[in-house]
């Protein structure tokens, strides 16, 4: 900035240290995001998609904070150091901008959201399908490399309840989710009456329930464990209440919970309209 | 322009502006009569509809009275609109009465309390109605938060809360949105770029009274059983609610309306109405993001119009818009919705950026760095605000092939407002900096608008978005950005400008009380909520997780107290407008602009003369600057009709 002015000799090297102080501070704390925050960023590891999607907000944590810092040290820096102690008002010089500044600020911040595009692109479409969790509609082009072996598990959601259906295992509806581990699962989402999303919080699944609509997800679960199921769209009165607790088993108990399933409600499967991606429901009608 | 009253006067002193009793005060057109004109056009609404919807009911079985609600609600604002003396005059000129810019000028406090068409007039009546609706948004949240220290318990009945969580963002939208082009925009373009008016007086003031019974109706929601949807209106929710949608249908649209011709008088005023010399490179820089803002609004309003009244016709007769099982698609309300909303994001965005990189060089003392580019900044932003829409949609399923292009489009969206930090930075280097209330409300904005900003990163990310969508990461971001963002520029606003619209300083010490409570409990409110959001807690619940309960309890209490800084200010008003009035001068900031150059407050006819403008408000530090603006021009006449 001193491009339109020769700094006085009284004048400190302003510049220099704003660089000296973000640069320290940067080394300190990208180690620090890193490696003390980064393990605790979320979603952590419970599946193939809930890893990587962690390590996308690592790589975006970790990028924020030498921006931030830069941002807030010359804030820090300017108000402590440029200011006005008294009644007297004195005017500064009068710089009106630097066309070589401006340029490479352009220039830094479109390379940035360059990259983040790019980068977050590939990773959508990549083939451990990050984006893959998140609700892709009924063609997904997010699709993790052995899809063909997928086991199909349909989530329903109704006011206020979700309701899970395996067509591969007579069209049997359980009122508990189960998944087997380590075996890619295809997820389609629909609801019967208002929009509602399917939040599968630890397993880093995503997907809004549209009536009439079809909305694929996939996930691959790799740590044998419970895992919160959530709705996160905003589906009237109790909306806060709509949750349940999923599992993922291993492949054996897996076999044997939904075996159980199938005879359990062997009766009740006859009765359900036969297995489809969508389901129409009589015309909506209002609450009394 | 031509007059009403024949050969004008030649100068302002001449003007003698009428000032009517009392009595033919109460008797003439003004707000007694718009509530009388409103509740009479509600009963007559209310009956023919019950007529037609008691008709339509027995063959559809719909069991609640929509059509009566809405055709209430239609009625209730034509009559409030003849109440108030809106159809006078073109039932006047269908009688062959003359044609007439604005109403009749008139003094005293009673113009308040009716339609005037003095730009000024018409700001502080918005500043009060804008100011009234904020804390009434405000309360709604403190029961928000009231209800969430309890993880599981319902102190509010979850239809209560959930209606309490739509009043919350829909007032707050809608008042926000005209919350700067109202007050602000309305009472300061035409003093900054030297006119004596906004282009269209009479339309104005529409807005305004539009503005004003759309807070009401909205707040009717709760006598009509409430609406469940949240601000969104997500169908087929909507089609389902109470009768309290009905009324979120009409004020929004009236909101929308009143946006629309806003934004339309903004922008005709600051293309025709410029004074000699304000040629587009001078104009001030909160004149740029009004305008900007009045692109937005403009463009977007319309197409909410179109959606709610899809809404409406579903709610009323039956028609399948957005119910899957009758051919219609959720997806379409979800299209149209967001094509408005995101724009209206950057509606409550762009005026912030006026606000503070205008005060910016007045308290640094320096011009401001790189005006241009902010210029460009503005449209980029304004430009791009259309291209983004269905990153809200990321994980709903639709066109999920398009997602990348939506990733690209929101993430170009922090190169211009990266720009606005810059020109901020620039501004303050190297400067002269005096720390008064305006000027530590416009750094917090950056410190804020920083957070919301980067945080929006995580958000345009696709696989990030899929923990932080619908969460309460999200409600913390946009809260960063809107309430960190535009409300304390709007603050800064306030304690900049008041001055001149009241002829009185606001307290400085209770200002900066103020400043320093809603700064710190802002950030203890809304910080620990990204923390509540990535660990999975879902936005409008009344139950969450336990291990979430102590961050709730502690975001609760930052909210109460950030609340109660909002009682500071209110108390700095009552104190330095009422009790303790103290001269503000014409220029207490020692200012360029052009506005700071009149008498506070601005007399009725603005300008005695249109002044010649020589340059750009910003000439900090250049000892031969010439003045702003010469107040030596041609006298113009002043009339009461047609005052230019």
């Amino acid at each position: 900035m001193e491009a339109t002015r020769i700094p006085e000799p009284s004048e400190p090297r302003h510049a220099i240290r704003i660089v000296g102080i973000w640069a320290g501070l940067t080394v300190i704390c990208v180690p620090l995001v890193i490696f003390v925050l980064g393990p605790h960023i979320p979603p952590g590891h419970a599946s193939q998609q809930s890893s990587d999607q962690h390590q996308i907000n690592v790589v975006l944590t970790t990028l924020a904070t030498p921006i931030v810092l830069m941002v807030w040290v010359y804030f820090g820096y300017a108000i402590t150091v440029f200011r006005q102690a008294g009644e007297t008002i004195v005017d500064g010089p009068p710089i009106d901008g630097n066309a070589r500044i401006q340029l490479t600020w352009l220039s830094v911040t479109s390379a940035i959201v360059l990259g983040l595009a790019v980068y977050g692109t590939i990773d959508l479409f990549s083939a451990s399908a990050a984006g893959a969790g998140g609700g892709q509609g009924p063609n997904p082009l997010a699709k993790p490399a052995n899809v063909g072996s997928a086991l199909e598990v349909q989530v329903i959601g109704q006011q206020w309840l979700w309701t899970f259906r395996y067509p591969g295992y007579g069209g049997v509806e359980t009122a508990t989710l189960a998944l087997p581990v380590n075996r890619e699962i295809a997820i389609h989402v629909t609801s019967l009456d208002v929009a509602h999303s399917f939040w599968a919080y630890e397993l880093g699944v995503k997907a809004d329930a549209i009536p009439g609509s079809d909305n694929v997800v996939y996930v691959k679960p790799e740590q044998i464990r419970s895992f919160q199921v959530r709705c996160a769209e905003l589906c009237g009165l109790w909306h806060g209440h709509m949750n349940t607790t999923g599992r993922v088993l291993s492949q054996p108990d897996f076999g044997s919970w939904i075996a159980q399933q199938e005879q359990q409600y062997a009766a009740v499967t006859k009765q359900l309209p036969p297995y489809s991606h969508v389901y129409y429901p009589s015309p909506l009608r209002r609450a009394p | 322009m031509s007059t009403s009253a024949g050969v004008p006067p030649a100068t302002p002193q001449d003007l003698e502006l009428e000032q009517p009793s009392t009595g033919r005060q109460l008797l003439g057109f003004n707000i007694l009569w718009g509530i009388v004109g409103g509740a009479a056009g509600y009963a007559l609404g209310h009956w023919l509809g019950t007529r037609i919807g008691n008709h339509i009911h027995a063959q559809m079985a719909t069991d609640q009275d929509d059509i009566a609600n809405l055709l209430g609600l239609l009625l209730a604002t034509v009559g409030w609109l003849i109440g108030l003396g809106f159809f006078n005059y073109p039932v006047g000129r269908m009688l062959g009465r003359p044609a007439t810019l604005r109403e009749r000028e008139e003094h005293g406090p009673w113009r308040y309390f009716r339609l005037c068409t003095d730009h000024k007039v018409v700001a502080i009546q918005y500043f009060v109605a804008v100011l009234f609706f904020f804390f009434v948004g405000g309360l709604n949240a403190m029961f928000i938060r009231g209800e969430l220290t309890s993880s599981n318990a319902t102190f509010i009945q979850p239809g209560n809360y959930l209606t309490l969580v739509g009043l919350h963002g829909t007032m707050m939208l809608m008042m926000m949105s005209a919350g700067v082009l109202g007050p602000l925009g309305n009472y300061l373009v035409p003093l900054m770029i030297g006119a004596r008016r906004m282009a269209f007086p009479r339309v104005e003031a529409l807005t305004l009274w539009l503005t004003v019974l759309a807070g009401f109706i909205l707040l009717s929601a709760i006598l009509m059983g409430g609406f469940a949807t949240g601000w969104t209106g997500y169908a087929p929710l909507a089609d389902q609610a109470r009768g309290g949608m009905d009324a979120y249908i009409v004020s929004f649209a009236l909101i929308g309306i009143s946006l629309a011709l806003v934004g339309l008088n903004i922008i005709a005023t600051v293309m025709t109405l410029r004074a000699p010399g304000m040629v587009w490179n001078r104009l001030p820089i909160f004149v740029w993001g009004l305008v900007t803002t009045s692109i937005l609004a403009v463009l977007a309003a319309p197409v909410l119009l179109a959606a709610l009244f899809m809404t409406a016709l579903d709610r009323t007769v039956d028609t399948s818009f957005f119910v899957s099982s009758g051919g219609g698609s959720p997806f379409l309300w979800d299209n149209l919705f967001w094509f408005f909303g995101h724009p209206e994001v950057y509606i409550l965005a762009l005026p912030g950026f006026g606000i503070v990189l205008e005060i910016l060089p007045v308290f640094a003392r320096k011009p401001l760095w790189g005006y241009r580019v902010a210029v460009s900044g503005m449209f980029g932003v304004a430009l791009l605000s259309f291209m983004v829409w269905q990153h809200h949609l990321f994980v709903s399923g639709i066109n999920a092939n398009l997602r990348p292009f939506y990733m690209f489009t929101t993430e170009l969206i922090s190169i211009p407002t990266g720009i606005i930090f810059l020109i901020a930075m620039g501004t303050l280097w190297r400067a002269r900096i005096r720390y008064t209330v305006p000027m530590l409300f416009s750094l917090a904005f950056f410190f804020n608008f920083l957070i919301g900003g980067v945080s929006g990163v995580y958000l345009s990310d696709v696989p990030s978005d899929v923990t932080t969508h619908g969460s309460f990461f999200v409600m913390a971001h946009f809260h960063y950005t809107i309430m960190g963002g535009l409300v304390f520029a709007l603050m800064a606003g306030i304690y900049y400008w008041l001055p001149k619209m009241t002829g009185f300083k606001l307290n400085e010490t209770l200002g900066k009380v103020h400043f320093w409570m809603m700064f710190v409990f802002f950030n203890l409110t809304f910080f620990p909520l990204f923390i509540v959001g990535l660990r999975g807690m879902p936005r409008r619940v009344t139950a969450y997780d336990p291990s979430l309960h102590g961050l709730n309890v502690f975001v609760s209490i930052s909210a109460f107290c950030l609340g109660a800084s909002m009682l500071v200010l209110l108390a700095n008003l009552v104190w330095s407008l009422i009790l303790k009035r103290e001269q503000a001068g014409a220029n207490p900031w020692h200012s360029k602009s052009l506005e700071w150059q009149l008498p506070s407050p601005v007399p009725v006819y603005n300008f005695e003369r249109i002044p010649v403008i020589n340059a750009a408000p910003y000439g900090y530090g250049l000892p031969d600057a010439p003045p702003v603006a010469d107040f030596v021009g041609p006298r113009v006449p002043v009339g009461e009709g047609g005052t230019t």
